[in-house]
């Protein structure tokens, strides 16, 4: 619990940072468990404002209920909210079983560049955590993204005393990641103690399964599960060792590597 | 609880990490066995290391070129662990790293003992402010387990140590690759009886006594979303509850919080303490800016220009003398320079570079220096409060050195700062406020001070702004230094050059708190053009001051100022000119009678 309101202290902190220093500033959304505890972040932050555009880069291969949830959530919390799609791609017939990097690449990747690029954002804070994934354990929470959106790893700048990179050469963009220092059990613990409204796809309704990493119909796949109710998935991760992205099949091999050097979030 | 993982380039972090999370069958099912396989198809042999070490080029070089964050939870504890990098080339990454965590395990190789980096991360946590230490002497299989060997490490390295004041936790022979003493105790070393380094984690104490100092709380900015207008920011120390009386500096304001507000919470909090993020809204609407840092009125924190720090720099181009810097303390980012490198300190045995001065910092240097910032700031000295007493230095675009202060140094204007701040402490105001005086007058209260060479037509100017700003429907007043030299100054004789200036800010400042535009020239006093315009601004202080150069010739001005007219025929359209200045800086609202557009009132 003191655990938890420290990771929120820090979130929010970083939040009214970035709300600060960006006058275009962007939060990507992609209805799952972590960018919507990110969005309620912003609603603590500015106190049931949130002052900037929520952004979702639909490769309309989403799951239906979850642009159901979208677009009530947006109603009901007054959100600004920005659907992108990389509608090039899709009318080129673009999907997984070109390639799972392939359709990620164009469909997430360029799709979220193409979006950047129409509105001119040079903020976008995201829901990426450090313990998903390996080479997000190396992210900063201010990171800088070039001209190409790459990200040069092997050259972060130095982030130290809450002191952000929140100055940047023209053309470039800035991620921010408030959400770095939390894990998936965090997450869980703190939709439990605010109460925040889930898509009820991370749930089992009955046939033993459910999801527990959102995305794209096709390369995400359920868990065998029983839990009904967010204590009893805290519960189950405690007593798990298998990855929370193994239903993902982008992440195989250097998969997440390579598309989040080339701007994958 | 963070802790983060020193010491030098290879001397075992990243393995000792990932034995830890190996022993306690705490790693992701089929991690060792997904990276077997990558080592196997690589034809090298599996090594624990590779478990964080999350980039291919990490994993060829066998390095770790950037800090990881990993997530572990022990004994009802939950740990971010952070894997530095050793490699000096990437110590911006082990500061990033570092600078995060509440303590460090430092690493040292049996077989290879202290070297460079063991003692530069040991200088670099106890200026981080990473108090907890506990040294692991690694890689003990490779001597024999010898407990002399373990005892000549620990003996130089407790003492290198007790420089910097730092007292190690324990001091523990491992080794991570065979993983004696890291999840269990080894028969190999039973001559030692402390904790492994598993044990040693649990204990390590999480810091709390920051809520028992004095209130800091750094303004990070105002919110006026709704009709509440809130001051948001993090307590850095000390407590705040409604009903305080807070200061804020170095503007000197003060008010009372009314409320503390807060986001799905019922009943809203009544108090916060260090580390929360709060936002508080006060009883009257005093202008305050983010920078300011907040305090009680019993525990001030120190205000200057000035102060003396030791500083690392991670920075791609060296630190130059006299160039211009952004510092950034807490919220507050002003421009700044070097005034003085005093000595670098060699971090291999602490000694003082007694070379004469030396005009520039080299990456990865320590150094003490002073530092001259353009504008006072509010700071703390680091012994005395850690968020409040250290600083940033940002070079381009880029974070490039940090800093912890040692020592204020007391600018030209200490004297009447100091006395600016008891006057305004005592202050009695009437039921008015400047802010209600604003929003009645269409604009904010201000200076214009005109200055520059003898005959250039500054008094002349300074009628026809008033003239223009009058017309407008402003409420604009040109005060004359001349006026006060027969009347309020008629006692003091002429060589009492600071007086008479102290006299006229104090009027200026009476007449500004009246909500005037107040325009003047500086040409009876004899002193520098930049004492005058700070000893003035320090007085009036926190009203705004524009500055306006009048010169015959287009060279460069003596002193910087706002504006710069070089030689202007048409004074009605400088006076104009003046006049935008003064709607950029949103001291004017764009139509008479609307609320002034200054952004901390949004």
């Amino acid at each position: 619990m003191r655990h938890i309101r420290q990771l929120e202290d820090q979130s929010v902190y970083i939040l009214r940072e970035a709300y600060k220093h960006f006058d275009n500033l962007g939060m990507l959304w992609s209805m799952g468990k972590d960018s919507t505890v990110l969005l309620w972040l912003a609603r603590k932050a500015f106190f049931d404002h949130v002052p900037f555009p929520l952004l979702h880069v639909d490769t309309s291969y989403k799951i239906p209920s979850m642009i159901e949830y979208r677009d009530r959530m947006a109603r009901e919390w007054r959100l600004n909210l920005v659907v992108g799609q990389n509608t090039q791609a899709l009318a080129d017939g673009m999907n997984h079983e070109r390639g799972r990097v392939e359709c990620c690449t164009a469909l997430k990747t360029n799709g979220l560049k193409m979006l950047l690029e129409e509105k001119g954002y040079t903020g976008i804070i995201l829901g990426v955590r450090a313990d998903e994934e390996s080479t997000r354990a190396k992210e900063r929470y201010f990171s800088p993204r070039d001209k190409n959106n790459d990200w040069d790893f092997r050259d972060q700048p130095p982030e130290l005393w809450d002191q952000f990179k929140t100055s940047f050469p023209p053309g470039t963009h800035i991620r921010i990641h408030p959400l770095l220092d939390w894990t998936e059990i965090n997450i869980w613990e703190y939709i439990k103690l605010e109460n925040i409204p889930f898509m009820d796809l991370y749930l089992d309704k009955g046939d033993g399964t459910r999801y527990r990493s959102l995305g794209c119909a096709p390369c995400t796949l359920p868990i065998q599960s029983t839990a009904t109710t967010v204590d009893e998935i805290i519960e189950e991760l405690r007593a798990t060792n298998v990855a929370e992205r193994s239903g993902r099949a982008q992440d195989e091999g250097r998969g997440m590597e390579l598309l989040r050097k080339d701007g994958y979030m | 609880m963070n802790i983060v993982i020193v010491g030098h380039v290879d001397h075992g972090k990243s393995t000792l990490l990932g034995r830890l999370y190996a022993d306690t069958g705490t790693l992701a099912e089929g991690k060792v066995e997904k990276i077997q396989a990558i080592c196997k198809q690589q034809g090298k042999d599996f090594e624990y290391a590779f478990l964080f070490d999350a980039f291919l080029e990490e994993q060829q070089q066998g390095i770790t070129i950037d800090t990881a964050r990993t997530f572990f939870r022990w004994a009802g504890r939950q740990y971010i662990i952070i894997d530095a990098p050793g490699h000096k080339e990437f110590l911006k990454n082990m500061i990033s790293g570092a600078a995060r965590a509440e303590a460090a395990l430092l690493l040292i190789d049996a077989l290879e003992g202290v070297r460079e980096q063991s003692k530069r991360h040991g200088l670099l946590l106890s200026m981080l402010g990473v108090k907890q230490v506990t040294v692991v002497v690694n890689k003990m299989d490779l001597v024999g387990y010898r407990q002399d060997t373990f005892d000549g490490i620990e003996k130089e390295y407790r003492e290198f140590l007790a420089q910097l004041n730092v007292t190690p936790q324990f001091v523990i022979p491992a080794s991570a690759k065979l993983g004696d003493n890291i999840a269990k105790p080894s028969p190999n070393l039973s001559w030692y009886t402390g904790p492994t380094v598993l044990d040693s984690l649990a204990k390590f104490s999480s810091e709390s006594e920051k809520a028992e100092q004095p209130l800091r709380f750094p303004i990070q900015d105002v919110y006026k979303f709704d009709a509440r207008r809130i001051l948001v920011g993090r307590v850095t120390s000390g407590r705040l509850k409604v009903g305080d009386r807070l200061i804020c500096s170095p503007s000197n304001k003060t008010a009372i919080v009314q409320t503390l507000e807060a986001f799905n919470i019922e009943p809203p909090p009544t108090q916060a303490q260090a580390g929360q993020s709060v936002g508080v809204t006060l009883d009257e609407q005093i202008f305050v800016e983010r920078g300011e840092v907040i305090s009680h009125q019993d525990s001030l924190p120190l205000v200057s220009t000035s102060f003396r720090a030791n500083l690392f720099w991670l920075g791609r181009r060296p630190l130059e003398i006299n160039k211009p810097y952004l510092v950034r303390l807490g919220t507050r980012e002003v421009e700044c320079h070097v005034a003085a490198i005093h000595r670098i300190v060699d971090a291999t045995d602490l000694s003082l570079d007694n070379q004469e001065t030396k005009t520039s910092v080299q990456r990865n240097e320590v150094a003490e220096i002073t530092l001259q910032s353009k504008a006072p700031l509010a700071f703390d000295l680091y012994n005395h409060f850690e968020s409040t007493g250290r600083f940033v230095l940002v070079d381009d675009y880029d974070v490039a050195g940090g800093g912890i202060i040692t020592e204020m140094v007391e600018d030209r204007e200490e004297t009447l700062r100091v006395e600016a701040r008891q006057r305004d402490f005592a202050w009695i105001q009437g039921d008015v406020s400047l802010a209600d005086r604003s929003q009645h007058y269409g604009h904010r209260a201000a200076l214009v001070l005109l200055v520059g060479p003898d005959t250039t037509s500054k008094t002349f100017l300074a009628k026809k702004l008033e003239s223009v700003l009058v017309a407008e429907g402003r409420h604009a007043y040109m005060l004359d230094a001349e006026n006060l030299r027969r009347g309020l100054d008629a006692d003091l004789p002429e060589e009492e050059a600071l007086e008479f200036v102290r006299r006229y800010g104090e009027v200026a400042r009476l007449l500004v708190d009246t909500g005037l535009l107040v325009i003047s020239t500086t040409n009876s006093f004899q002193l520098p053009a930049d004492q005058v315009t700070e000893a003035i601004r320090t007085l009036v202080h926190p009203a705004h001051v524009l500055t306006v150069y009048m010169s015959k010739n287009t060279g460069t001005p003596s002193i910087q100022t706002d504006l710069f007219f070089a030689g202007p025929e048409d004074f009605t359209a400088t006076a104009h000119d003046i006049l935008e200045a003064l709607k950029q800086k949103g001291i004017l609202a764009e139509a008479i009678g609307n609320q002034p557009g200054f952004q901390f009132s949004i």
